[in-house]
């Protein structure tokens, strides 16, 4: 069947079946492919993108439900001030590792940061807890986002 | 430790083996013990996309320079998230003399003949590499003043380069190394065991903070991993095995499959008996990936299980229990004598530990893009560790020449051990072949999860003896492995000098093994990450009944500084265990953490533990608080560590060594693979929970710079923490985790 969704500001048709995750219908359908698969059950966070500028696991998004909103991926998020701000915070820290959950990463941060401009640790803990990074780089994301945020970066949570 | 440890390096099964090892690895001491690499490698061929390159010079198969002075260089080895792709071009530009600024890494393509062993493991591409990129680089300077010194006609002695030119002092005259590059890829190759090398003091770039040279690309979403691969005409393919390793394919409802959404073909596989290799399964291809996994849910497949269908965890916990009782099948090292020493001894202690099967569980699931041609020819893009195992199996199974194999390496989501293995690779290649067609395979998490190659689990049955000053006299393990006729399987081993061996003059290590069927091999620091937590752990028990500070009685045991022993393994000479490195590792942590000097509230406590794997010295100290129903956090966690001489690159160093710390704190909090019925039980991350932002503590991560070869990092930060985190946890509440993951039922105070 066919479906019409807003991606990155572009009206884009897909012949799908509706139960076909979002994800699939960017990797695949769409060639945006740095919205990742991770685990397909809304666990991991690699596969997160923006609708109406909230996060969304888009490997548990069907593309009957997706509708008129605007879905904003990765490979825009750059267009905009928060999301440019998180890519150079992420690329001082040299945040990354294998680099695979990062862009799923960066969207989680660009939502919290619209949300709460000057998050605590505990924001980051809250909003960046459904993002899993397999190489452990929670360290350098905190520093990154924080750093985005112009808050200081060094890790000074109390132990 | 030492020849242990390299011998966990990945060995290159089949007929690579001679490649990988005659040609390129046939090592010697150098001055300090370290590696030192064959010279007589072939640097100078040119590899085979390199040769093709139009425009910019090629000086040999790692340099070519632009008339733009942009220098590009390659980096030979996988990369894995281990930041390879940035460590080894700053290696070469170091030498070659040019800015940062100016360089460009490329990855190179799978190419044995120019380039040697290429793969990401056992923390070996910095050890076996380091000395040859440097002469690498240093070669292309030189070829580079010598072209200089012919367009002038002037003695070479006369010249020499600031980054990016070379000089001539006398008449002050520069050329840019754009300029002169076509004249110096003319020019001979000198000698690489003369060619000069910089002064270590002298270094610009190696030791700068510089970030992954990839990153920029994927902070926009770049498609780079295997998983983005796309090829024209490419269908997409999941492949279901039996879920009992090694099952044999009965029959399947194929035709019913044939007829759903998308679906192009449906078809049974057959496989062999190595469960690293091509196995039996059913393939669905579609025309995309979504509609071939949708597919599975309606596949149902008669298998014919075979003998492993008997296997479950708690069999394998009962066996245990019962071997543990009996004296070891195998001795693996005897000192002494140590039923004597415990029969006189003050004090005797005992105890059994336990770790399971774990998982590799890569964010990037396994994938591979393949193509077999009509004419016999087969092309494969895949996140390989291991390439050169992935040509062997490809080749072995197909009945393939490498010349008909070409294999592109991409950048791979994640490696710890698991892409050491190429199960994935022969798959993708087994459908294309029987459909005709490029596919792309990619496994859900599931398959995943399920068909690892798998971290195996272990028992350890400990008695030591302690003197009257609680001295440890005697010490004895039983280790109860997996593995057939007291032969341990893969990874699962342990060798002779396993700490605290040669430090306790009454010692006994043997192992028996337990039989089974299940794939296992190297996971992140292997048999070091499951070893660490044993034996780390009781002789913190010891350290307690001798009633001794945990940091002294480990002091007191490594002993004084002592020459360590050199070994002779399969990547050359080597030096053993040095137990003053040791030493000063765990006093600076001790000093880093203020050990002993902090109060610490109830409920919280800290722990030390120290680990040599890698050729890597490191200790580290964990504060970790249990709440009142038994749940963990870790706090802090401050790690020392001695890789030798340089930090090559401390953006990625640092990143690498808290990642690991946090890494070893994951699986011990919640990580296992249980079996039954022959099966693995785990599906997805909410039954095999990795670590999330709101668990991560906070890592000081420091290095003691000394005057040893510069080593490895990857994994030998990973085993000490979890030693450490368990001793934290006696510390806090006074009760010894010996079974992983830790249990919050056991820690229960309330």
């Amino acid at each position: 069947m066919s479906y019409t969704i807003n991606v990155n500001g572009q009206s884009r048709t897909v012949e799908v079946e509706g139960d076909t995750p979002l994800l699939w219908v960017l990797r695949d359908e769409l060639d945006l492919k740095g919205s990742k698969f991770g685990c397909g059950m809304g666990l991991c966070g690699a596969c997160t993108v923006h609708i109406n500028g909230q996060p969304v696991r888009s490997c548990v998004t069907p593309i009957s439900a997706v509708g008129e909103q605007p879905v904003t991926t990765i490979e825009a998020i750059g267009e905009t001030e928060i999301g440019k701000r998180v890519q150079e915070a992420w690329l001082k820290a040299d945040v990354m590792q294998c680099g695979y959950c990062q862009a799923g990463q960066i969207m989680s941060a660009c939502a919290l940061l619209e949300k709460t401009p000057q998050p605590t640790d505990k924001d980051i803990d809250a909003a960046m807890s459904g993002n899993i990074c397999r190489c452990c780089t929670y360290p350098r994301i905190r520093a990154a986002i924080k750093d985005a945020a112009g808050l200081p970066t060094a890790d000074t949570r109390e132990v | 430790m030492a020849p242990r440890d390299l011998d966990r390096a990945p060995r290159s099964r089949g007929q690579t083996e001679g490649v990988s090892r005659r040609a390129f690895i046939t090592a010697s001491a150098a001055v300090g013990g370290g590696l030192m690499l064959d010279l007589s490698l072939p640097l100078y061929a040119r590899s085979s996309e390199g040769a093709m390159s139009r425009g910019p010079a090629t000086l040999n198969a790692y340099i070519r320079i632009a008339p733009d002075n942009i220098v590009t260089l390659i980096a030979k080895n996988p990369e894995i998230g281990q930041g390879i792709k940035t460590t080894f071009p700053m290696i070469i530009a170091e030498e070659l003399d040019v800015d940062w600024k100016n360089v460009r890494a490329e990855s190179a393509p799978y190419d044995p003949r120019a380039y040697g062993a290429q793969f990401a493991g056992g923390s070996l591409s910095v050890p076996m590499n380091f000395e040859m990129l440097r002469r690498a680089g240093a070669a292309g300077r030189q070829m580079l003043i010598t072209a200089a010194a012919r367009m002038w006609n002037v003695p070479a002695s006369e010249l020499t380069t600031e980054p990016g030119v070379v000089v001539h002092k006398a008449r002050n005259r520069k050329v840019t190394y754009g300029q002169l590059a076509e004249l110096a890829a003319r020019v001979p190759p000198p000698d690489l065991s003369k060619v000069p090398l910089k002064d270590e003091k002298d270094f610009r770039i190696i030791g700068q903070f510089i970030g992954g040279v990839d990153s920029p690309r994927i902070v926009k979403g770049e498609p780079i991993f295997g998983i983005d691969v796309s090829v024209p005409g490419m269908r997409y393919a999941v492949y279901e095995k039996c879920p009992v390793y090694g099952g044999k394919f009965v029959s399947a409802n194929l035709d019913e499959i044939r007829k759903l959404p998308g679906v192009r073909a449906a078809f049974p596989v057959k496989g062999g008996d190595d469960l690293a290799g091509l196995l039996d399964g059913v393939a669905i291809v579609a025309d995309k990936w979504w509609q071939a996994n949708k597919a599975l849910e309606k596949l149902q497949v008669k298998w014919d299980e075979g003998p492993s269908a008997t296997h479950s965890t708690e069999g394998f916990a009962k066996a245990a229990a019962e071997i543990g009782k009996q004296p070891a099948g195998k001795t693996i090292k005897k000192d002494g004598d140590v039923d004597a020493a415990l029969a006189s001894a003050a004090k005797v202690v005992e105890a059994s530990y336990e770790y399971p099967f774990i998982a590799h569980a890569t964010l990037e699931p396994m994938n591979t893009t393949a193509h077999y041609r009509k004419d016999g020819k087969v092309e494969i893009w895949s996140p390989t560790q291991l390439p050169q195992q992935a040509m062997g199996l490809v080749t072995k199974t197909f009945g393939l020449k490498e010349s008909d194999v070409t294999l592109h390496m991409t950048r791979v989501g994640g490696g710890f051990g698991r892409r050491l293995s190429s199960d994935f690779i022969v798959e993708a290649v087994a459908i294309s072949k029987e459909i005709g067609e490029p596919v792309k395979l990619v496994w859900n998490r599931r398959q995943d999860l399920q068909h690892d190659i798998y971290r195996p689990g272990g028992f350890h049955f400990f008695k030591a003896g302690l003197d009257a000053q609680g001295k440890v006299v005697a010490f004895r393990d039983h280790f109860v492995t997996f593995g057939e006729d007291n032969k341990p399987g893969n990874s699962a081993d342990m060798g002779p000098n396993e700490f605290p061996a040669t430090f306790v003059p009454n010692l006994d290590l043997g192992l028996s093994t337990i039989p089974y069927r299940i794939p296992t091999g190297p996971l992140r620091a292997p048999q070091s990450n499951a070893l660490a937590f044993a034996f780390q752990s009781f002789i913190d028990e010891l350290a307690h009944a001798a009633g001794k500070d945990p940091v002294e009685f480990r002091l007191e045991l490594l002993g004084e500084p002592r020459p360590p022993e050199v070994l002779q393994t399969r990547f050359g000479t080597q030096v053993g265990f040095d137990n003053g490195r040791m030493r000063d590792v765990v006093k600076a942590v001790a000093e880093r953490s203020g050990w002993g000097k902090t109060q610490l509230p109830k409920g919280v406590g800290r722990g030390i533990a120290f680990y040599f794997s890698h050729q890597g010295y490191f200790a580290e100290v964990v504060q970790a608080r249990v709440s009142p129903v038994g749940e963990v956090r870790v706090d802090k966690v401050w790690i020392v560590g001695d890789v030798g001489k340089h930090i090559i690159n401390p953006a990625g160093g640092i990143n690498q060594v808290a990642g690991a710390a946090i890494d070893g704190i994951s699986a011990a909090l919640g990580q296992k693979i249980t079996f039954a019925r022959g099966r693995a039980v785990q599906t997805n991350f909410h039954e095999y929970p990795l670590i999330r932002m709101s668990q991560a503590p906070q890592v000081d991560v420091h290095f003691l710079q000394t005057d040893h070869p510069t080593t490895g990092l990857g994994e030998p930060a990973l085993p000490p923490v979890v030693p450490a985190l368990a001793n934290a946890i006696f510390a806090a509440t006074g009760k010894r985790v010996r079974k992983l993951p830790i249990d919050p039922a056991e820690l229960r105070t309330a």
